[in-house]
């Protein structure tokens, strides 16, 4: 129970963080991505905050011998730069700046703005469920 | 290139940023997880067993209501302008799931944790969703 206590406070200081820096805005994140027109350099920002608390945390907590409340730390263990990385973060690309949308801003906002972000969660996960399959298929 | 001083938040940004790497940090301190949210989502549907579709589902909650919450407390409603509508929304929307199950990554796996943790593959996964939506924003607004 504490363990799931934990992981919706996480969630929901997540989710504030996204609301503070902008990220639930689509027009503030593609004035971001605008580097052609009006430039709106912020995100960099939120970007830069997130790296520097985390890289600088990481390097204590990874000296723990396990997580708080957990057996043990699951980092990603895929080291190989293959063509399912870059063709799959392109595409990404092409999505994120036609809507000023990623993953979490979308579940962040989710039920913020009445229901207009249901239809967008529904494509994504078909767009998830999609990817899934296409991967399985090529076996990696 | 202009720089829209009108809108730059740098405040906001950087403190909005930081809280975004501290959710990151105590995901890892406490149950030992990377907080990628396409992942999170992704591994909703799989064969996962069921406690640990619990965890990632506590996780979301919070995720879907630290924002409302938030507008409650601040009585400052969140500011949305949308970019897409009609065809466009829905084919982002699509592309978005299918590139980040595919890149297995979205802006905060590779972006804040994968950076954060030095990993070259996350290096270059932020380097190509970041040049094909600079990209794909410069086709759609000036061409």
């Amino acid at each position: 129970m504490t363990r799931l206590i934990t992981a919706v406070v996480i969630g929901a200081i997540f989710g504030i963080g996204l609301a503070i820096a902008g990220m639930l805005n689509p027009s503030k994140v593609v004035g971001f991505l605008d580097i052609f027109g009006d430039w709106d350099p912020s995100l960099a920002l939120v970007m830069g905050g997130g790296v520097l608390v985390n890289a600088i945390g990481l390097r204590f907590v990874l000296k723990r011998k396990t997580p708080i409340q957990s057996a043990k730390f699951l980092l990603p263990t895929a080291s190989r730069i293959d063509k399912p990385l870059v063709l799959g973060s392109v595409i990404f690309g092409i999505g994120w700046g036609l809507a000023g949308l990623c993953p979490g801003p979308v579940v962040a906002s989710l039920l913020l703005n009445g229901t207009a972000m249901l239809p967008f969660f529904g494509m994504l996960i078909a767009g998830l469920l999609a990817g899934r399959i296409i991967m399985r298929r090529v076996g990696a | 290139m202009t720089i829209a001083w009108a809108s730059f938040t740098p405040l906001s940004a950087f403190l909005g940023g930081c809280l975004i790497g501290l959710a990151a940090l105590l995901l890892m301190a406490f149950q030992g997880r990377v907080m990628g949210i396409s992942g999170i989502l992704g591994g909703l549907f799989g064969a996962a067993s069921s406690g640990d579709r619990t965890w990632r589902l506590a996780f979301l909650l919070g995720v879907v209501g630290g924002p409302i919450a938030w507008q409650a407390v601040t009585k400052a409603p969140i500011v949305w302008q949308a970019v897409a509508t009609g065809p466009q929304f829905y084919i982002a929307a699509f592309l978005v799931g299918l590139g980040t199950a595919i890149g297995s990554g979205c802006t905060s796996g590779h972006g804040i944790c994968g950076l954060a943790r030095f990993s070259p593959r996350s290096f270059v996964a932020v380097m190509a969703f970041m040049t094909s939506a600079v990209a794909t924003v410069a086709i759609v607004n000036h061409i």
